[in-house]
């Protein structure tokens, strides 16, 4: 039968940095693989609207004559689909979470 | 016979991550029966099926459990790849085990401070969840993903591990392994947590066996069965025993997941140690015919996938049984004769996942 | 491992399925799920898995979409939620179920949104 069996790690840690950090004083460190949010290099774009077929949940919008390329954040899952399957590699993942925004669209 | 009084349990309760419905039938202070209600969460993500492509079908299976993400992507593939028929390559297949197992080990972390929690040890609540944050940090790292991992698709993997990435994940893991031994040395040795679970919600082989349960809760009570066994993705290179305790009771439960999280650690290592090279996905074409059912063990249980499919680009029925599912009627044979004040603790000791169930 | 459904189906017929279950049982076969879906012809399918010692089996057969199946949930208690289920998702009846919701399962805007009718 052991009691406090805790109180051991608990005096440990004490003497150590706490496992938290401080947001947003501190930056969240984002790995090389993280999928964060899509960008375009709108230069390199040929509108040819693969992505928009590709996408799951119907976020990308493109219109060929109007040479536009459009993607509602909020919708977008981060899946990637739409980096994997564009022909020009324009389309790329950035590492970092979209940021906040204070209406919808 | 004294007076019954029946007492709603749920949905909003603060032992309950997710919304169950119990009502309890009470006879002073002992539980005589319980009567499940769920349908709070049904997303209807089967009937997707007919707007989604086969291909995107992972992606919707992938987002049924935010725990068991990536074996549910696993088995969605696996279950696709079957009907098309493609095989495969091994290095695909080690680094799904791989991906497995790191979700076992982050869910069962996740399980254990839940169920620190639910007896009222906030400290040891909080140290599981400083342990399990370094995992999802490891899978963060190598699929991109913190909970949904989307490293998974049909026909393999979509990113690989650097071979020196998998050695790091090995040193990381045997350190982590001296921490997770002194928190769950805790969870087994430790006076006030024993006076909470032992004997508590005691359940027998042969109800245990009947009553269809499954996953840590069957083992739990001395049902050898681990879906593993059959061999599926890289488990039938690798060697290991399903966990078996025999009591039944929720200190049992609590100690088979505790010996898979080291038994996950140590598929990790040998798979890590025997990840042959080369490609890590093939090329997907057709469309899939026939009907195909599957089986894999997740950190909960045994999923079963029934998929159909017509030729054409969308299945013709995604159906998907979650552990949770399953491992509700044994639940509510848990809680007969059990005490109120225990409910939660059992409640929580089949790792309820009620979006799982509901999907 | 691949496991194919076809390999290990067994058709039936709708009347014998309460003696085959109950034969099931009686060799020590757990059950694993029960599963139902649309076929061609516009009936249901049902599938209803068992497994022992890593063997799967399904029993399965087509009802048409009124007709009315037996509830095996007097033999296996835990069949009483999949069989709730496929009533509330596919509107197919299922009688004597032992503890039977009554379509109060899932409450969904669409009434058996899975069900041949809807489609």
């Amino acid at each position: 039968m052991a009691f406090l069996k805790l109180a051991g790690t608990v005096t440990k840690r004490m003497g150590m940095k706490s496992a938290c950090y401080m947001y947003p004083v501190v930056a969240r460190e984002f790995t090389k693989t993280t999928r964060g949010h899509v960008e375009l290099d709108s230069a390199d774009c040929i509108y040819c609207g693969l992505c928009q077929r590709k996408c799951p949940t119907k976020a990308i919008e493109v219109n060929r004559q109007e040479k536009n390329w459009t993607i509602q954040p909020l919708r977008c899952i981060v899946c990637s689909g739409c980096v994997d399957v564009c022909p020009k590699k324009c389309l790329r993942m950035e590492n970092t979470y979209s940021s906040s925004v204070t209406s919808k669209f | 016979m004294s007076k019954r009084t029946i007492i709603p349990f749920g949905p909003q309760h603060p032992v309950l991550p997710e919304p169950i419905h119990l009502d309890l039938v009470l006879e002073d202070e002992k539980v005589v029966q319980a009567i499940p209600r769920i349908g709070y969460v049904h997303r209807g993500l089967e009937k997707l099926v007919e707007k989604q492509e086969y291909a995107n079908m992972v992606y919707v299976a992938e987002r049924i459990c935010g725990i068991c993400s990536f074996i549910h992507a696993q088995t969605c593939s696996q279950a696709i790849e079957d009907l098309l028929p493609i095989e495969v390559p091994e290095r695909a297949l080690y680094l799904r085990t791989i991906w497995a197992e790191m979700s076992r080990t982050h869910s069962h972390l996740l399980w254990l401070g839940l169920m620190a929690d639910a007896f009222g040890f906030e400290a040891l609540f909080m140290h599981c969840w400083r342990l399990r944050e370094k995992i999802l940090d490891m899978v963060e790292d190598t699929a991109g993903g913190r909970v949904i991992f989307g490293s998974c698709k049909v026909g393999g993997v979509r990113v690989d591990i650097e071979d020196a990435k998998l050695k790091d994940i090995v040193i990381q893991y045997n350190d982590l392994e001296k921490e997770i031994k002194e928190i769950t040395d805790v969870f087994v040795e430790d006076y006030s947590v024993k006076h909470r679970l032992v004997d508590v919600g005691v359940m027998s082989k042969e109800d245990a066996h009947v009553l269809g349960a499954v996953g840590p809760t069957m083992r739990g009570s001395g049902v050898a069965k681990d879906m593993r066994t059959l061999g599926y993705a890289a488990y039938k290179y690798l060697k290991f025993e399903p966990v078996v305790e025999t009591a039944g009771d929720c200190y049992a439960r609590t100690k088979v997941r505790i010996r898979e999280v080291f038994q996950s650690i140590d598929l990790i290592r040998q798979a890590v140690a025997q990840i042959p090279g080369g490609p890590i996905a093939v090329k997907v074409t057709g469309n899939p015919t026939g009907s195909s059912f599957q089986c894999v063990e997740q950190a909960r249980g045994d999923v079963a996938y029934y998929l159909k499919a017509n030729g054409t680009k969308n299945l013709e029925r995604f159906r998907v049984r979650t552990p949770t599912f399953a491992n509700i009627p044994p639940l509510l044979k848990m809680l007969g004769g059990c005490e109120l004040a225990d409910v939660p603790v059992i409640v929580l000791s089949i790792d309820p996942c009620i979006s799982c169930t509901e999907r | 491992m691949i496991m194919r459904h076809e390999d290990i189906a067994i058709k039936i017929q709708p009347e014998e399925l309460v003696g085959k279950v109950s034969g099931l049982q009686g060799d020590g076969c757990r059950l694993v799920q029960i599963a139902c879906s649309k076929t061609k012809e516009n009936n249901f399918e049902l599938v209803y898995s068992f497994e022992k010692d890593y063997k799967f089996c399904n029993l399965t057969f087509e009802v048409p979409p009124d007709a009315e199946v037996e509830s095996i949930s007097s033999m296996c208690f835990s069949a009483f939620l999949y069989e709730n289920e496929i009533h509330d998702l596919f509107g197919l009846k299922i009688k004597h179920i032992a503890v039977d919701f009554q379509g109060t399962l899932y409450e969904t805007a669409v009434k058996y949104p899975m069900s041949v009718e809807t489609k």
